[in-house]
């Protein structure tokens, strides 16, 4: 396959940045993107060029770390899917992609695709601890859980914290991300003694960071990785007034 | 302060904006209703806009009910419009650079246009008011107090009077299409994803209030009520 790309590069936080034009040849339709972007950057360091600088990890769906914004949609046109994980065989030979980087106020870019998505972690700092008891493994069966909850919960805990949802956002909104990691722990019997305490603190360090509103767009579920629902967000709202007044 | 503290988080400002939402959908829908008894006649219609002055007799005086309405529908307003503007300006300040190319996915139109389709609402509204409460005679050509009817007849009579009701009409159906749908969303109530019944009632309701609205100047213009 051959491809036109439309990459923004930008040097360090503080440039403008502006996109720049590639091509690329003979990409395997079985190659990942990031793999068709390691095509490019080994051309570009060969011809001494620095090469665009972009997140990765695991490669493999489940770390989160990867993600940049494909012809417009956060981690590319295949639903439920990571940049990692999404395969040239959904392009066409001759296709034009631009590739921009996930914007929002809260994640600064660093360079060309990378971006700084700190205010996650501190949202999940602010969220606290869990009271369990630590040393020896704990019983089996001393804290049951029934089946519904506990799938429930391991749909949230599926967060991988890739911020696509803050970057298909209109509103730059980090309501699912806040949702899927409040919902993990305040439905498990685990997560009770701290729960109003954790959503609170959760949801303040959210509206500190400087994230969006919700309404209800739908934009997050639509390309989040693992396809958290937007019934989380309506969970959360719900936890908000509890959290409050019972 | 709870109360305080709750308005000022864009979730707390969001659901006073499904709440004032939820009043001013149910009066939209009454109003609606009300209205339609012009089909009936003169005595009928005028009979009825009597009645609502003296709703609620002997425990409330004349004119009593209405204004307490009023009063809550304009707090209700008021909450509604400074909770929009509060979240849209949150929001607009989380991204104030745009991307150069935005595909949204699965993003709709009425939901898209909640914002400028309010606006034009409440500048509808503002005209209504001057139109046919208060009949000031730049919007209204031969105002009478009282009789209800003879003022919607005139009004209508002028076909673009007529067609500025209507397109405020499509706003508020394109508002509540949306509206009606997030609010559930807001206060935490869900619905089956692939048999959603939020869906259904916003569009029941939403066509609802615009179609029976819309008969009433479209049925002027045709001479139907006359
Ligand atoms: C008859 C009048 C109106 C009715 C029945 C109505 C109803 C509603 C409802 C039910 C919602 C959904 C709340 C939610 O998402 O939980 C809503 C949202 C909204 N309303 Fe209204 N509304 C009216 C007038 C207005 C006016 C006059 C404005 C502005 C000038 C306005 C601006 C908005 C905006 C911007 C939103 C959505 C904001 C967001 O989702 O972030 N509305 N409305
Ligand atoms: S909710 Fe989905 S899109 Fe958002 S951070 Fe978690 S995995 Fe990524
Ligand atoms: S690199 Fe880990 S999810 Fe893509």
């Amino acid at each position: 396959m051959k491809l036109k790309l439309k990459i923004w590069r930008q040097k360090n936080s503080s440039s403008p940045g502006q996109f720049v034009d590639y091509t690329v040849d003979n990409i395997s339709p079985d190659m990942s993107f990031l793999e068709m972007l390691d095509v490019l950057n080994e051309r570009l360091i060969e011809e001494g060029k620095d090469p665009v600088a972009f997140d990765h990890d695991c490669r493999e769906g489940i770390c989160g770390t990867c993600g940049m914004m494909i012809n417009g949609v956060a981690h590319g046109p295949l639903p439920g899917t990571t940049t990692c994980q999404l395969h040239m065989r959904h392009f066409k030979d001759g296709d034009t992609i631009v590739i921009e980087p996930f914007r929002a106020d809260t994640f600064p870019v660093i360079k060309d695709l990378i971006v700084n998505r700190n205010a996650f972690d501190r949202i999940i700092k602010a969220g606290g601890y869990i009271s369990v008891n630590t040393g020896s493994a704990p019983e089996a069966n001393s804290t049951r859980v029934a089946k519904s909850i506990a799938d429930t919960a391991f749909e949230a805990a599926a967060c991988i914290g890739c911020g696509a949802c803050v970057a298909q956002c209109p509103n730059a909104s980090a309501s699912l991300f806040v949702a899927a990691k409040i919902a993990h722990l305040n439905i498990l019997p685990h997560g009770q003694p701290e729960r109003r305490q954790r959503t609170i603190q959760m949801i303040n360090q959210m509206i500190e960071e400087g994230f969006g509103s919700c309404s209800n767009f739908r934009e997050c579920e639509a390309v989040c990785p693992k396809e958290i629902s937007v019934d989380f967000i309506a969970f959360l709202n719900k936890e908000f007034i509890k959290s409050i007044w019972k | 302060m709870k109360i305080s503290y709750f308005y000022s988080t864009p979730i707390g400002k969001k659901i006073v904006m499904a709440v004032t939402g939820i009043i001013l959908f149910i009066f939209v829908l009454f109003h609606m209703l009300g209205n339609l008894i012009i089909y009936s006649g003169p005595e009928r219609y005028n009979g009825y806009a009597e009645h609502l002055r003296k709703l609620g007799e002997p425990f409330l005086g004349e004119n009593q009910f209405l204004w307490i309405a009023r009063t809550v529908l304009l707090i209700a307003l008021i909450l509604h419009i400074h909770s929009a503007w509060a979240v849209s300006k949150t929001s607009w300040d989380a991204r104030k650079k745009p991307y150069h190319v935005y595909s949204p996915v699965q993003l709709d139109y009425a939901a898209r246009t909640m914002k400028i389709g309010g606006v034009i609402i409440l500048l509808f509204v503002i005209y209504h008011l001057a139109h046919f409460t208060f009949g000031f005679s730049w919007a209204h050509p031969n105002f009478i107090k009282g009789d209800v009817y003879h003022n919607v007849v005139v009004g209508f009579s002028v076909w673009w009077v007529s067609a500025i009701y209507i397109v405020a009409q499509l706003a508020l159906a394109m508002h509540l299409y949306h509206g009606l749908w997030s609010l559930f969303q807001t206060i935490g109530i869900t619905a089956n994803k692939k048999r959603d019944w939020r869906r259904n009632f916003a569009i029941l309701f939403a066509l609802l209030i615009a179609i029976g609205n819309i008969s009433i100047p479209i049925s002027v213009l045709l001479g139907i009520v006359k």
